[in-house]
Order: C-alpha cells, then structure tokens, then sequence
C-alpha cells in the first residue's frame, strides 16, 4: 500500500521539476512552480468535465483511468529494500505486460472522445509503439538473462559488484526510450502533439484530463523505478539502507527523463518506425547476444 | 476457496465478455471486449501456477487487439466501423455453425475419459516450458518459424503494388529510392 504515496511522491517531484525548467525557459519567477501540481490540480477538479457528442464514455474512462492503474502495476514487482508487493517470479513479463496494456489505453482514450484529432493522436501512438516496443522487449531479455531469471528481486540480486547499466549499456539505452515513449513523453509527444491541437489530450478537460496527465507521470516514474533494479542494482549502495537507495536511484533516472524533455525534437513516427526496426532492434539483439555469450562462458 | 471463487469469475468474464463481442454495436468495443474474455482466460492460467503462459497470453492479446482494432476500422470499406453498426452477418448459418461446434467440443470434453495425472509438475514450469521448447520440440520451432515469415514476407509482397523496379529505376540502380514517404535512417 505504501507504493501508492511513494509513486505519488515521485510524479508531484517530476511535476515540480517540469514547472520549474519550463519557468526558466521563458524567464518566469520559478516560484510558481512549486505549487504547480496543487494549482494545476484545483484547476482540473473545479474545471467542468465535458464530453463530446455521442463519444465512447465507457471506453473513453477506461484508456484515461487505466494509466494510472499500469504504473501501479508496474510498480507492484519492484522490490524497495526488503519489501516487494508482488513478489511474482515472472515480474519482469508483468512489466512487459504493463507496458503493452498502455497500447490499447491510450488508443482508446483516442478512440472514445468521438473527435478526429483525438483519434489521430491514438493512431500516432499505436505507430510509434510499433516502433519501440520490440526493442524495448529485446531490451528487458538482456537482465533477464544476466541473472537467469524473470523474477525482479533476483535479477538485482545478480548484480552484486558490477551493475547492468555498466555491461548492457545498449540495452539500458533503449530501455530508457522505451519508458520515455510508454510515456508519450519528450519527443515521443506526436500523440499529443500541439500539430493536432492536443491529440488524445485535446478533448479531455476536468478530472479526466487531471488523471491522464497524472498517469503520463506515473508510467514515467514507475518506468524509472523499474529500472533500478533491472539495470542499476537494486538496493545496493553506501550508508543509505536499500530502500533508500532505490528511491533515490529512481528519482534521479526520473529527474534526466524530465530534464530530457526540452532538449530532445519531436519524433515523427513514420521515421521512427524505420530507426526502431532498422538501427534499434539489431543493436539490442546483438546486447543480447553478448550477454547470452558471456552467460554462456561464466558457466 | 479463494482460488475457486477467483476460477468461476474470471470464467464467467471470460464467458460473458466473449459474447458482447456480438452484442455491442461498435467495432472498438467488441474487439475490446474480445481483449478482456482473452485477459480472463490468461488469468485462469496463473491460477494454474502456469504464471510465464498466463502473463504472456495477456501481453499477447493486448497487443493483438490494439492492432486488430486499427485493422478492422481500417478494412471496413466506406468507414461504417466509425459510425454504430451490427457485429453478426449471415445470422442463421452462423447460429448453425456456433451450435454445432459447441455441441461437439462439450460433448467432447463431457463424454471423453479424461486421463489420470502421471507423474508430477517440474519446481519451475516456466524453465521446463523453455527447456522442452529448446530441446525436443526445437524442429517444430525451427520448422515453423521461417514458415511463418515467408507468409507475412508474401502476404506484403502480393498486397503492395509497388515493386522493387517501381523503387530503384528500371536498372535499379536509383539511390536513394523513389518512396512516396522517406523512411527514417536516410535510405
């Protein structure tokens, strides 16, 4: 129950941090920024919740609602410390499973608003997600199969004296932006592009729109927080007990996602489309080859 | 009992959803209703401790049905699959071959002796799962793997109606190709 506040703690960070660069970038008093997630917050819940003409409610609600749900249960097989919620012994294909559940969500937050540029940004989702997401699967298999397992717990358990990150660096790369494109974040952002007037946002006002923007944050968050045990060792670290040293491993993965965003270009999906399967895919598979190689020679 | 409660639910889901597939009047819902009788049944197999199967049916079909839903919006000429619409044609042959078919597979699964357990399940199902798919059944998959690229290779080759000579000039010696739409990495 304690993932529930610990994510929350995470996305108002990213919320905060978000405000703060995006008030640098234009010269305005930083201030402000920390009360964004509470401000932006009131606002949405006081906003009047409209719908438009003869839209799909029931599926609409369930692809804003439901991204919410997938970074908890993504974050449900991260072990903090000692402590995991679920300690599944296929944790890894669960949070594979998360990933691909956010497919069919914000295609249908997409599809249920009844509007056309609502339904392009689901399309452009779907497109880009042909693109990143079988590297970032290729990507998963690499730790898996360092430690020579699926549970989460054990395979940051495998990494005691040399991380993940240090010998599978490709596959953390493209783990990264993997999570950065689950969560229509960064470049990744064509879906709710401002060329489409919001995409799957442009439709979504009140608290409908408070939870799809909520969920944005909390797939970004719950994809940091799986990283650490996945590529940057779990719990393991100096002084700190293990707990901390996750939190602290996931908000400083979370902060570069968050920073990242201004830096990097809009992608276009059709491009991306090419890059992943062309420049991406091979390169993962090859990690994964080496990894399956020294594996093999370690005995 | 918790296990038997959670059994007769996630049947029933599995059930009931599967059958609003032919009920609703839209094409996104019947393929997300499809979606969740698939979730329900990857469900039930976690609650055969076959936890590696179960999860990846779910990742599977969800993956399935959110490219199955663009298809089918896409293939509906004139785009009714936008506008409300009926799920069932050719009812009564339909209804025909849907009665038929359960008659049989329930008869099946009612009247056949069902084997007794021999022998008992691996400690790990998921390793003995990818040991048996690398080992002896390794020729199935080195079998049907290429198979099905081939289909999904000449299944595009048929469909697009540009060729290669269309691509790169007639001595196909054109570079970079003549694309309607550029592709990513400059080629």
């Amino acid at each position: 129950m304690l993932a529930i506040p610990l994510l929350g703690v995470l996305v108002v960070a990213a919320v905060v941090l978000d405000g703060v660069l995006g008030a640098r970038a234009v010269g305005a008093p930083v201030g402000r920024a920390l009360s964004r997630p509470l401000d932006e917050s009131a606002r949405l819940l006081r906003q009047r919740r409209r719908a438009p003409l003869s839209a799909d409610t029931l599926l609409w609600r369930i692809g804003g609602g439901g991204l919410v749900v997938a970074a908890l249960l993504m974050v449900a097989v991260v072990p903090l410390g000692e402590w995991v919620i679920s300690d599944l012994d296929v944790g890894v294909v669960w949070f594979n499973t998360m990933d691909v559940a956010v497919w069919a969500l914000v295609w249908l937050a997409g599809w249920g608003a009844n509007s056309v540029h609502s339904l392009v940004g689901g399309y452009r989702f779907l497109a880009l997600a042909l693109a990143y997401e079988l590297p970032l699967m290729f990507a998963l298999v690499a730790p898996a199969l360092g430690a020579a397992s699926l549970n989460v717990g054990e395979v940051a358990a495998a990494q005691q004296g040399l991380w993940f990150v240090v010998w599978m660096p490709v596959a953390f790369a493209v783990y990264c932006l993997g999570v950065v494109a689950f969560s229509v974040w960064g470049p990744f952002t064509p879906p709710a592009g401002s060329d489409i007037a919001g995409g799957v946002l442009s439709e979504l006002s009140g608290v409908d729109r408070l939870l799809v923007q909520t969920g944005r944050y909390a797939l970004l968050a719950a994809g940091a927080a799986f990283a650490v045990p996945m590529f940057l060792g779990g719990g393991a670290g100096p002084l700190l007990p293990g707990w901390a040293w996750v939190l602290v491993k996931a908000a400083a993965l979370l902060a570069v996602f968050v920073l990242l965003r201004r830096r990097i270009p809009a992608v276009r999906p059709d491009l991306l489309m090419e890059v992943g399967w062309v420049v991406l895919l091979p390169a993962v598979l090859l990690q994964d080859l080496v990894v399956a190689v020294v594996v093999a020679w370690r005995g | 009992m918790l296990v038997d409660v959670s059994f007769w639910v996630l049947g029933i889901v599995a059930v009931a959803s599967a059958a609003l597939v032919f009920v609703v009047d839209s094409m996104a819902r019947a393929t997300y209703a499809l979606a969740l009788s698939f979730i329900a049944v990857g469900f039930v197999l976690v609650l055969m401790q076959q936890n590696y199967v179960g999860v990846v049916t779910v990742l599977m079909m969800l993956m399935e049905m959110a490219i199955m839903a663009v298809y089918m919006v896409m293939y509906m000429g004139m785009n009714p699959a936008l506008m409300p619409m009926s799920m069932v044609h050719d009812k009564r042959s339909a209804l025909g071959v849907a009665v038929a078919t359960f008659l049989v597979l329930g008869s099946g699964a009612l009247f056949v002796d069902w084997p007794v357990r021999r022998g008992v399940p691996a400690p790990d199902v998921t390793a003995a799962l990818g040991e048996a798919l690398m080992g002896p059944q390794m020729l199935v998959m080195v079998v049907v793997s290429p198979v099905m690229v081939a289909t999904i290779v000449g299944g595009v080759v048929l469909a697009a109606h540009r060729t290669r000579y269309d691509r790169f000039g007639d001595d196909l010696d054109q570079r970079p190709p003549r694309d309607p739409q550029r592709g990513g990495v400059g080629r």
